[in-house]
């Protein structure tokens, strides 16, 4: 069943390495191309760990991967690192400040086994296509 | 044979280490080790020895595939672009150093450009807060040789700064600070108890969004003052304890990150914080400060400021300096459709910026400066590779507290490349033709 | 290079002794010349004009960490002032803290050639010379500041004076540094755990050293090593009613101690923005000016140096190493507090500040600065500058020089304050009728302060072998003149040398000249002791390490070395 969660981004280990390794190389999209959600989340969300899901806010929609919290329990908080999967969905608005709100952005969570997680290069390059992300 | 340099300086993060050690070939042209570094760094440093490394620039054809073309087609193109523009954005310059910050201020100056960095999207609530209200802080040293009271609110260093909580923040032993982590406490404060959360005695976990709430409190509990039973999710016994804790101790500093720069009060949650720490002053030593992403957008606040007299968001287009966040700043100036050229240099907007921002990029005239192929090169019509600052060409650069330090070439680029500054100064000569001046 | 004559001007000039006589003054290859050298000069027709040396700021924040924070934490600071690009000059703003552009130019504008940056954290020295480096047209150089630095503290706490002088040549060759700065001994490390030092028998936590110590160490080891300049201090106890005491009791640390440089000075130490220093009274009710007190003291010893630090009544930003100073100030003003305590050196506070004539203590302050120069029985020991921006804008050095010429304009300054009658009563200044003449001013800004630096044979004067250093303002003393005119000629120097480039020509910059930066390089023996703790400190207390501390001469593109050999 989708569910609704608080998202937040921001910097991991792995998004570091993978990062500074080239964003074009598949290591990124697995760092990045994910989000972590608390188990409570998984079990009403009714998925399986790693299966593809699609994230939608009131900015957009992008498709990742759903992982267990590695930093949790954080019940209702999910986390996408910090990258163009998360930026398909967060909060742009800066409310003046310059600032998007890349933490705390309401997003829908729904299973979406077959569809696939994008590299970086092919996820903005077709977002920007108006091709579905 | 080898040869090992030593006090190497590694271009990641704030942090700003300087005592890698890089063993390259003895003819300087291949780098083969990186000890001390954290797995960032020592990425950074092997990656500029990729072999699949992009080594010249290439120009986006109609049919979408890419044409390498030579340095001087590509400053051609970047000078032309930028001296017609009405309204470039140039954007970045938090991977590179001073010196090519110097330069590419001259390049703005010139054109009209809106100049902004990558604290736009980090610490840029920080400096409005600055603004407000002041910023008493210290330097790293101060941090490892006095601080017995260490608060992480809104950051994760074993993240983000891996190295921090041993060379300054948790571990060390320092002058004053002999016994090491043994004689600090640490609180992080943070919705999610983090791997950083998991080495402090303390973890306030925070209900996301709601650090004012709780910044407030702290300076009411300081007071000995009533508060409600549980703010942002905190049990009120567990706010005054973290008070009492603070003002016992001899020197308490509180380092901040993109927990409460980028959700919501964003400046104002910064403010709050800053205003603990005055606070705080009147019991016991107390300083602050932000946690900065880039190894040198520091730098790039510090050469604007003595330049122009604005750290972030500035506005040349008028032919004088002009600064006012949310007008002025990168992401507001490409929603609003403001800007008609985009140049982006040492940082990845392609990557780090929301989507509707990145597409405006898409939309323009624009070109990417980055040894890296990045989202961001991906949406650009030009994309020049240059050396590594830190690795193969060096040059100054500002720790997250101000401390400037000289990054090392530690070994010679690819064949050919040119660097930030070489390539800035051919554009800026360009120009000057272009325009007459 | 070009050669220059500068005919027919009224010369004022204490190092040729010249008052105001017509004389011409020759350029060429960048220094001053006989008359007779110039082949065929440009000729400068300075009939009717104020021709004299370029001027020497000898104490001006301009350029590092703390003058940053004051740019980058008051964007107000740039508001309805910011200049655009206009020929060769770039682009420039700022009113209490200007961008380094905009300093260069506006020093140039009212004549000036030579600005000391008054105090530099060691190990954010790298910063102080990049805003050096972008500071066009003056010869700049600047002081580490030594006051509060764990290696002083320990070898003078020993008595170990040797060691003491070795590191402080090593600190100025790591820092590319000028002279040996003092401020708040010992009071900025008590700072660093929220303390201070308030008189100089205080003694620093831990340290346990007091600032009598910490001064007297340094004036020793100063002249020990024969530096130009002589130990420059900012004594403790800054700004609080009753201070004066502190103040002579600081500069008694210096009775007896004869100077030992060859570059020519007299003082074996100068005292700063002594206004700020000299305070009776014991509340911000009753404080009371003790200039007289003050200047007793310093026309009756002439082995000490002293500058003004005058308030100009603006809205300014305050910056000073006096950390504990400026916590003090934001309690007094509520106004935003920049902090920054520098590892095993220093530390730093920035508050913006504002002086209104409605204030009966700002008053005050006016009046003190302004008694301390009328007091003075040696102009050439007693130097004009507003401990920029502490106590005003440096660009407002022509409406001191207006003050100090123009009793006139003194009692409309006095009629503009609102507590008149109480700030006669707590200042002597309205019973002081003197005023000084371009003679001495040139004796307060030019000649004094060149000499006190140890660069008499360079700069403030117009004798041959100096600099090519001249400026020529639209002012002729011997007509009559309204005293805003002396404010009006002196911001607007007519025309400007620096070594020999002509850099404003009919009031216009004409060139960003070819700055140099001055720094002291003094040899003395090898001291292995001293290098053991420096490689130790390194190694266990600072956070960056011993090989990237020093500043590589790169940020240096035009450096002027001094060098000293204090090995005997």
């Amino acid at each position: 069943m989708a569910i609704r969660v608080n998202l937040i981004t921001g910097r991991s280990i792995q998004q570091g390495v993978s990062m500074e390794a080239g964003k074009e190389k598949p290591a990124y999209t697995a760092a990045c191309g994910i989000i972590e959600l608390d188990p409570v989340d998984f079990k009403k969300l009714g998925a399986f760990r790693n299966t593809n899901v699609r994230v939608t806010s009131d900015y957009g929609s992008v498709v990742v991967k759903a992982v267990e919290a590695t930093q949790g329990p954080h019940p209702g908080v999910a986390y996408i690192p910090m990258g163009p999967w998360a930026n398909m969905v967060v909060n742009p608005d800066t409310y003046s400040t310059g600032m998007p709100t890349f933490k705390g952005t309401p997003v829908t969570v729904d299973i979406a086994k077959n569809e696939p997680v994008l590299s970086s290069l092919e996820l903005v390059r077709k977002a920007c296509k108006g091709e579905q992300a | 044979m080898t040869k090992t340099i030593t006090d190497v300086i590694c271009p990641f993060c704030g942090t700003l280490c300087d005592d890698l050690e890089v063993v390259v070939s003895d003819d300087g042209k291949q780098l083969l080790e990186v000890y001390n570094a954290c797995a960032i760094g020592a990425e950074k440093f092997l990656h500029s020895q990729a072999k699949d490394r992009i080594t010249r620039p290439r120009m986006r054809q109609e049919d979408g595939s890419w044409k390498e073309i030579t340095y001087d087609e590509a400053i051609e193109y970047t000078a032309q672009m930028l001296a017609n523009a009405k309204k470039p954005l140039m954007y970045g310059w938090s991977s590179t150093n001073c010196e090519a910050q110097a330069l590419g201020s001259e390049l703005g100056e010139i054109v009209g450009a809106v100049m902004d960095n990558t604290a736009t999207v980090c610490h840029g609530t920080s400096l409005i807060a600055v603004q407000d209200i002041g910023i008493p802080s210290c330097t790293l040293g101060e941090v490892k040789n006095r601080a017995d009271r260490i608060v992480f609110w809104g950051c994760n260093p074993a993240h983000a700064h891996p190295r921090h909580m041993s060379r300054y923040s948790i571990f060390p032993r320092g002058f004053f600070t002999g016994k090491g982590h043994k004689g600090r406490k640490v609180i992080v404060v943070d919705p999610r108890p983090t791997d950083t959360a998991n080495v402090a005695d303390v973890h306030l976990q925070v209900e996301q969004g709601r650090d004012y709430e709780l910044l407030n409190a702290f300076r009411v509990a300081f007071k000995g003052e009533k508060l409600p039973d549980v703010v942002a999710g905190i049990p009120k016994e567990k706010i005054y304890e973290a008070a009492e804790t603070l003002k016992s101790g001899r020197f308490a500093i509180i380092f901040f990150g993109m927990g409460v720069t980028q959700s919501l009060g964003k400046n104002h949650n910064i403010d709050a914080a800053i205003a603990v720490t005055r606070d705080l002053n009147e019991y016991t030593k107390a300083a602050i400060m932000p946690m900065r992403g880039h190894y040198n957008v520091t730098g790039s606040g510090q050469v604007w400021g003595w330049l122009f007299g604005f750290p972030f968001a500035v506005d040349l287009s008028r032919g004088y300096a002009r600064y006012n966040p949310g007008e002025t700043t990168a992401n507001d100036l490409l929603r609003r459709d403001e800007v008609d050229a985009v140049f982006v240099l040492g940082s990845d907007p392609g990557a780090h910026f929301p989507f509707s921002s990145v597409k405006k990029i898409y939309d323009r005239p624009s070109v990417a400066i980055d040894p890296h192929e990045t989202p961001t090169t991906e949406v650009c019509k030009v994309h020049v590779p240059v050396a590594f600052v830190g690795v193969e060409v060096g040059g100054c650069a500002y720790r997250m507290d101000n401390v400037p330090i000289e990054t090392r070439k530690v070994v010679e680029p690819p064949e050919g490349m040119m660097t930030d500054e070489e390539f800035l100064s051919r554009v800026l000569a360009r120009v000057k033709e272009i325009k007459g001046v | 290079m070009a050669e220059y004559l500068i005919k027919n001007g009224f010369v004022f000039d204490p190092v040729l002794g010249i008052r105001g006589d017509k004389a011409d003054v020759a350029i060429k290859d960048g220094k001053i010349v006989e008359t007779n050298a110039v082949k065929s000069p440009k000729v400068i027709d300075a009939t009717g004009k104020t021709v004299m040396a370029g001027g020497v700021d000898v104490h001006s924040h301009v350029a590092g960490p703390k003058v940053n924070v004051g740019r980058n934490f008051r964007p107000e600071d740039k508001l309805f002032t910011y200049k655009p690009r206009n020929g060769i000059e770039r682009m420039q703003g700022g009113f209490s803290v200007p961008t380094t552009i905009r300093t260069g130019y506006n020093y140039a504008r009212m004549g000036y050639t030579t600005v000391m940056e008054a105090a530099m954290p060691p190990l954010y020295a790298r910063h102080t010379h990049e805003e050096m480096r972008d500071t066009p047209i003056l010869d700049q150089g600047a002081y580490p500041v030594f006051g509060n630095n764990w290696f002083v503290l320990e070898y003078l706490k020993n008595n170990e004076l040797e060691n003491t002088a070795a590191y402080i040549a090593w600190l100025l060759r790591a820092t590319k540094g000028y002279a040996v700065k003092v401020v708040n001994p010992g009071g900025t490390e008590a700072w660093a755990w929220g303390l201070n030092c308030e008189n100089i028998h205080d003694p620093v936590p831990y340290f346990d050293i007091t600032p009598a110590q910490i001064v007297k160490g340094l004036i020793e080891a100063n002249e020990y090593l024969g530096l130009p300049h002589s130990m420059h201090i900012h004594a403790n106890n800054l700004g609080n009613p009753g201070n004066y005491t502190t103040t002579l009791d600081t500069f008694k640390l210096s009775e007896g101690i004869k100077p030992k440089s060859k570059f020519g000075r007299d003082q074996v130490m100068h005292h700063t923005h002594v206004q700020f220093h000299s305070y009776g009274g014991d509340s911000w009710a009753n404080v009371d000016s003790r200039a007289k007190e003050i200047m007793d003291y310093v026309n009756s010893h002439d082995n000490i140096t002293i500058d003004m630090g005058q308030v100009t009544l603006d809205e300014t930003t305050t910056m000073t190493a006096d950390g504990p100073f400026e916590h003090h100030l934001t309690e007094l003003n509520h106004l935003k507090w920049a902090n920054a305590d520098v590892e095993l050196e220093t530390g730093s506070g920035v508050v913006p500040y504002v002086y209104s004539p409605d204030i009966k203590v700002c008053a005050i302050q006016w009046c003190i600065g302004l008694e301390l120069a009328l007091l003075a029985k040696d102009p050439m020991r007693v130097f004009m500058t507003t401990d920029h921006p502490n106590a005003g804008p440096f660009i407002r050095y022509p409406r001191i020089m207006k003050w100090l010429m123009s009793e006139e304009s003194r009692k409309q300054q006095f009629d503009a304050f609102k507590y008149k009658d109480k700030v006669i009563d707590a200042t002597n200044l309205a019973g002081i009728d003197r005023e000084l003449d371009l003679y001495e001013i040139a004796q307060m800004t030019r000649a004094g302060p060149a000499k006190a630096l140890g660069l008499a044979h360079m700069y403030g004067g117009l004798a041959p072998g100096l600099e090519g250093d001249v400026a020529v303002f639209d002012f002729n003393p011997n007509e009559p003149y309204a005293p805003d005119d002396i404010e009006k000629a002196f911001s607007n120097a007519e025309h400007l040398f620096k070594s020999g480039v002509q850099i404003i020509n009919n009031h216009e910059i004409v060139s960003n000249g070819n700055k140099r930066t001055l720094w002291v390089n003094t040899k003395v023996n090898e001291n292995p002791q001293v290098m053991r703790d420096v490689k130790e400190k390194f190694l266990r207390y600072y956070t960056v390490t011993l090989n990237n501390y020093e500043v590589s001469g790169h940020y240096l593109p035009n450096p002027y070395v001094i060098e000293v050999d204090a090995t005997q």
